[in-house]
């Protein structure tokens, strides 16, 4: 279990923009309408991208509009990690993973240059820009060492390259997400080694079929009992 | 060849996304081809040609797909049926869910319309993972394509009116448990529900439901399509099929690929992940199916085949075939005390072996890590690893104590090596002056 906590500091107000609303409601409709409580996720996420993190007036603006209690909100707030309970950094939140197969790519590595570059893991960096984090498995395992930041994944990195990556966020560009061993998803490197017949998206996959496989009257198996 | 899955024989054709995955490209590489003909020939045919197929779930658990979804009820009474596909793919090592979800979202979209006909449920809701936003965004696209092509959604082409939603967590690998997984789709914690009532019973809303793993979902339209018989002639019996095998760790080239069950463990390294590096003998260890399934050395490493019934004779597991390669410049003490803090972290925190448990053995194998230990605490850390084992709502306590256990199980000497070098450099340990005397 990881323990989680408001942080001390709290705003004194929150308000949904109109944007978030729109959006809100949109998950809303999701579910069944005696549901509304199954936004919750979705819509605490919402709050943490009009704000960048979760505070408590947030927690019960959203229980207001999805009729629950304010305990049941900060329980999920409180729950789920990716809701930062604490600002983060305004130009890049960057979450290493750290788990078995980042770290045997090198996942340590990488966390030293965040250490050296931004500050200490899990604290907003002196300037307030950044904030870095190592994670638990981002599911991304064959392209380790990786991070995500912001949303989107930076894969198969190395310290000069996640250097590079935070030095580019700090000039105000945007790097952009994806392998940076020069693949172009999971593929092995140096290129694919299948799925290069070319009878595979000449379309005859697409041609209609007369009668599927074992559709005769009688039924292929009788099920167990 | 490369492997021993031939490329028309894959079901994943747009695996690396180098083709369009939109509508149009998933048609053209044969989605959504005969769907209705499927559906027109009836749910019970359905379920007995998946059955037929063999499939077993592709999530880690592998049980038979077909025979799950028999279990939900006949007819539909006063609950609605509901069908829940388990995107939340975040066991270490794994990540094949995220391949199909961002490049062929279509076959996953046409496996929940056969799914849910076939069990009598008209919404299908997709659980993915927080983490994974370009997938969710991806997926979100191929179905408003999917409604606007009138494929799904009211008075479809196919006859079967059928919603699909995209619901998304927040990074909880408690999540991918069924029950934990409908509770937070509820819109509660992530905490496990006793079973039973089994979710086919009482699931999302209290309502019938079935959970799915994506992979299981993605292939089902190929396989009636190419014929149960076809799917069933790769891999051995009672493990057969495809399977989605990822490669992480100490291989020259990690990948994603497609091959058939039953692949030679060494050739599936070998062939698709370019060989460990340093060479074979420069080999220690694998974990072959995700960071809870015990590690395995490289001699069981020589024979083994990726399937459920080879790697259980390595008192191992086949789990979701993410395999991690560690080779002998390795620190196994370490590697190992990692994925123990991982459970440590994902721990719901409900079932105190677990909440305690997780955190216990981490700290222990930490110390185990640089030899600050005294050897009698590796028969201690193992009973504390069996007392966790069977004794929580949720598999997350077997899954903590498996890797601990299987790294006692194999490398106990190098955990004694550890403390003894420990001793050695130090003068003053506890018990020291007793053993002296």
């Amino acid at each position: 279990m990881s323990v989680r906590r408001l942080a001390k500091e709290q705003p004194a107000s929150f308000a949904f923009t109109a944007d978030t609303t729109a959006k809100a409601e949109w998950w809303i409709k999701k579910y069944p309408e005696s549901r509304r409580q199954s936004a919750v996720i979705p819509v605490l996420w919402l709050v943490q991208k009009q704000e960048g993190w979760v505070s408590e007036p947030a927690i019960r603006a959203v229980g207001e509009l999805l009729g629950m209690p304010f305990i049941r909100v900060l329980e999920v707030a409180t729950f789920y990690t990716m809701f930062m309970l604490e600002p983060v950094g305004k130009t890049a939140l960057i979450q290493v993973c750290g788990t078995t197969p980042c770290m045997l790519r090198g996942a340590n590595e990488l966390m030293r240059v965040c250490k050296d570059k931004i500050g200490p893991k899990d604290h907003l960096s002196a300037d307030g820009r950044f904030t870095w984090q190592e994670v638990e498995c981002l599911g991304a395992c064959s392209n380790a060492p990786m991070a995500q930041i912001n949303d989107y994944y930076f894969e198969d990195l190395t310290p000069e390259t996640i250097g590079q990556i935070i030095d580019d966020f700090a000039a105000g560009k945007t790097p952009k997400p994806g392998s940076y061993a020069g693949r172009i998803t999971s593929e092995p490197t140096g290129g694919a080694k299948t799925l290069l017949d070319a009878a595979l998206y000449d379309g005859s996959a697409a041609k209609p079929i007369k009668k599927l496989p074992n559709s005769d009257p009688a039924p292929v198996e009788k099920a167990p009992a | 060849m490369i492997g021993i899955l031939e490329d028309k024989d894959r079901i994943f054709t747009n695996l690396y996304g180098f083709q369009d995955w939109t509508l149009d490209g998933a048609k053209n590489r044969g989605a959504w081809n005969a769907t209705k003909d499927m559906l027109d020939l009836g749910r019970d045919w359905i379920i007995n040609n998946v059955k037929a197929s063999g499939l077993r779930g592709r999530g880690g658990a592998g049980f038979s797909t077909g025979l799950k979804w028999s279990f939900m009820p006949k007819e539909v009474k006063d609950r609605p049926h509901y069908l829940v596909i388990n995107a939340d793919e975040s066991e270490p090592a794994t990540c094949k869910d995220r391949e199909i979800m961002r490049h062929d979202p279509h076959l996953l979209i046409e496996g929940a319309l056969i799914a849910s006909f076939a069990m009598q449920a008209h919404a299908c809701y997709i659980y993915l993972r927080g983490e994974y936003v370009l997938e969710r965004e991806r997926m979100e696209a191929a179905v408003k394509q999917a409604y606007e092509g009138k494929l799904i959604g009211k008075d479809n082409v196919h006859g079967w009116d059928f919603d699909v939603y995209i619901h998304h967590g927040a990074g909880a690998y408690i999540c991918g448990e069924e029950t934990a997984l409908l509770e937070s789709l509820e819109g509660k914690k992530g905490q496990p529900r006793l079973k039973p009532p089994f979710p086919a019973g009482a699931g999302l809303y209290g309502c019938p439901t079935t959970v799915n793993n994506v992979e299981s979902i993605a292939v089902v339209g190929t396989i009636l399509r190419r014929g149960a018989d076809w799917f069933a002639s790769f891999g051995r019996p009672n493990n057969t099929g495809t399977k989605l095998m990822s490669l992480s760790g100490h291989v020259n080239t990690p990948c994603v690929v497609e091959e058939a069950m039953s692949i030679p463990l060494r050739q599936l390294i070998e062939d698709h992940g370019g060989g460990v590096r340093g060479g074979w003998g420069n080999l220690k260890a694998i974990i072959p199916g995700g960071a809870s399934c015990p590690v395995i050395t490289r001699e069981q490493a020589e024979t083994v085949m990726m399937d459920f019934d080879s790697m259980r004779e390595v008192r191992s597991s086949l789990g979701t075939a993410g395999v991690t390669v560690m080779d002998e410049s390795t620190d196994i003490v370490k590697a190992i005390a990692r994925i123990s803090y991982f459970f440590k972290h994902e721990s719901c925190g409900q079932c105190t072996p677990c909440r305690e448990g997780t955190g216990w053995m981490w700290r222990v194998l930490e110390r185990m890590a640089v030899g600050e230990a005294d050897p009698s605490e590796i028969d201690l850390l193992l009973d504390v690893a069996s007392q966790v084992e069977g004794h929580t709502i949720c598999a997350l306590g077997d899954a903590a104590a498996w890797p601990v256990q299987g790294l006692i199980r194999h490398f106990r000497h190098e955990i004694e090596d550890r403390i003894a070098n420990y001793r050695s450099r130090r003068a003053n340990f506890a018990g020291h002056a007793i053993a002296a005397e």
